[in-house]
């Protein structure tokens, strides 16, 4: 009996990983501008999925309220910037606040269960979007923007925002993986499949959820951030929209819920029928909410989970596989 | 000041009738209704409809999609629910998310972005009011609500405690299964309290509706409302549910005096309070009811 973590499918998948960001590196040398923009709106998608997925997947915390998050990184950034720090470094100084401020949030939201979590994020959202409109610098509902990014001429600021946005999907992913393969994570998965029993066995829920909240909470403000530098215009209304927790919601859900391979699927399928049919408008979004019903209801695992059932594949390997000597016995 | 105090406890009315379906739900079949606000703006548009179209008073078309809101609830409950609950605490949120996005997007495809209101159809009633000692004036209509309210609460109450379909539905609801070794039909029970449930979401989406205007995505704010209701109110009577709406209407009405963004914000600061007192509380959870009667038995003696 050999008990081991990787498998050759896995090593290849690493391999193909890393030869694809090299190349996704590359694409500013020969992309035009128009392409740019639309890899790095898939790269934030790929952030949101996956700190959605952290939470939900992992934690069993549903969060209806993720553009507290979302919202509250854009709107450090717009402050910090003003206060006159240079704007790439305003994106992570205001992520890592927003990281600190998702620790003391999680002293009481993570009391609650289930729907009362969810929607408790939802009203937390809500009161940090009325707190920014207070905000002078904000003028409402009006908004303001990241000014001090005209600074850079506009070819130079899309490679950068390009660039930050490639370097902070990498990070966040590595940074989940590498959490997800400690005891911390294997914990998580545990809480994940059954809170009583891992509490039985001496996992602690409350400091590997809160590990989870924070996690996700600095991730989604650095998406957030991004978007900022990606747009450039503030305006509260948008960005603490619950349409942001939708989008999550539909890329983890078709993805595969609490799969890590399943996050990145689902953010690529999202974008994919983002770019064919978004102008369809309000149908577009009427389809978003019933193919989340849908796969909720009939493939709760998402198309990763489906695939993994079938085929055994385990691309981004988090646990580990038994693997006995005779044929009869293999198999999980 | 007394006249915003008595403006705030009927505005709690409202809440009260929009929170007890949700509270209902939630003590019966644990479950949150993430398209309660959705289904209550469904239910204006249907009263809607039938008042611009057939000249129906509104009075009268609340009772005629009674029955279909009731269906509504028993298929959401049969189609959906049932087979989400069986998957774990999280995915009825999820599917209710799912169904509250497609509903609030295809009532936006039908109506467009245009409010509206059920007031023009009542005549009077929308600004007639009761006239108090001190000139005080007191909306009808916003007391008709509250009574709406305080009937459908006592009934829900009543239904539950006395009758053999109540005792059902809390046997169902404290563990199914044995509920149904003792000849209890789990799914019926469920079936109707969900149908029971959604009725209260008529009558309380119709009530938006008279009370002012609605577009296609008033019921994610609705949605909010009923939760923070449900949970002050310490989501375990349905009498809890009552206090609970009041507390969060005065704490709005004297947010709005402060400043004009405090209404929302007033309220929303109240649920964090009450959270964080009922965690600092722990163990012995916030009930009010208990903690009211306890003090009034304490200044009895």
């Amino acid at each position: 009996m050999t008990i081991h973590r990787w498998t050759w499918q896995s090593k290849l998948t690493f391999a193909l990983a890393a030869v694809v960001l090299l190349l996704l590196a590359l694409v500013p040398g020969f992309a035009s501008g128009g392409v740019i923009e639309r890899l790095t709106v898939l790269f934030i998608y790929v952030i949101l999925a996956a700190m959605w997925n952290a939470l939900a997947g992992y934690g069993g915390l549903v969060s209806i309220g993720n553009q507290l998050f979302f919202g509250l990184g854009a709107y450090m950034t717009i402050r910090l910037a003003d206060a006159g720090i240079n704007p790439f470094a305003a994106m992570a100084l205001g992520a890592g606040i927003v990281a600190g401020l998702s620790w003391l949030l999680s002293l009481f939201m993570l009391h609650l269960r289930a729907g009362e979590f969810a929607i408790g994020m939802w009203v937390l959202a809500s009161i940090a979007h009325l707190c920014v409109n207070l905000d002078p610098l904000i003028q409402g509902e009006t908004g303001t923007s990241l000014i001090s990014l005209n600074a850079y001429a506009i070819d130079a600021r899309r490679v950068l925002i390009f660039w930050a946005a490639l370097i902070g999907m990498v990070g966040l992913l590595a940074l989940l993986f590498a959490v997800l393969r400690t005891p911390s994570g294997l914990a998580m998965q545990a809480i994940r499949d059954n809170e009583e029993a891992a509490d039985s066995v001496g996992v602690n829920p409350m400091r590997t959820k809160r590990l989870f909240f924070v996690l996700a909470g600095f991730g989604t403000a650095v998406a957030g951030a991004l978007w900022l530098a990606q747009v450039s215009a503030f305006q509260p209304k948008t960005y603490f929209s619950v349409q942001w927790t939708a989008y999550m919601i539909f890329m983890v859900l078709v993805g595969g819920l609490g799969r890590f391979e399943g996050a990145i699927l689902g953010a690529l399928i999202f974008f994919a029928a983002e770019t064919w049919f978004a102008d369809t408008g309000v149908w577009y979004l009427v389809g978003l909410g019933a193919v989340a019903m849908l796969f909720s209801l009939f493939l709760p695992k998402g198309l990763w989970g489906w695939v993994e059932t079938r085929t055994h594949i385990s691309l981004m390997p988090l646990g580990y596989r038994v693997q006995f000597d005779t044929q009869s016995e293999q198999g999980r | 000041m007394i006249n915003i105090l008595i403006q705030a406890v009927l505005l709690g009315g409202y809440y009260a009738l929009i929170a007890c379906g949700l509270a209902f739900m939630f003590q019966v079949m644990r479950v949150i209704n993430l398209a309660h606000g959705a289904l209550a703006v469904v239910s204006a548009y249907l009263v809607w409809l039938l008042a611009d179209s057939a000249g129906l008073s509104p009075f009268l078309g609340v009772l005629l999609i009674l029955p279909v809101m009731g269906i509504a609830g028993w298929l959401l409950q049969r189609l959906m629910l049932e087979r989400a609950v069986r998957g774990g605490e999280l995915l009825p949120v999820l599917t209710t998310f799912g169904l509250a996005i497609v509903l609030d997007n295809l009532m936006f495809q039908q109506f467009g972005a245009n409010t509206r209101s059920l007031s023009p159809y009542i005549g009077d009633l929308s600004w007639e009011a009761f006239e108090l000692p001190g000139n005080i004036y007191v909306g009808k209509l916003p007391v008709y609500i509250l009574v709406a309210a305080l009937v459908i609460l006592g009934g829900l109450d009543l239904m539950l405690k006395r009758t053999a379909l109540g005792r059902q539905i809390r046997a169902t609801a404290a563990d199914p299964v044995t509920a149904g070794l003792i000849g209890v039909d789990a799914r019926r029970a469920a079936g109707i309290a969900a149908a029971l449930a959604t009725m209260t979401v008529a009558v309380s989406g119709v009530a938006l509706g008279l009370r002012g205007t609605f577009d296609a995505y008033a019921g994610a704010p609705q949605l909010l409302f009923a939760f923070e209701a449900t949970i002050i109110g310490g989501a375990r009577s349905l009498w809890g549910v009552l206090i609970g709406a009041i507390v969060l209407a005065v704490a709005q009405s004297f947010g709005a005096q402060i400043h004009p963004q405090g209404f929302l914000l007033g309220g929303h600061l109240v649920f964090l309070i009450v959270l964080f007192v009922r965690l600092s509380l722990k163990g012995r959870s916030l009930n009010l009811m208990q903690i009211l009667r306890s003090t009034g038995k304490g200044a009895a003696q």
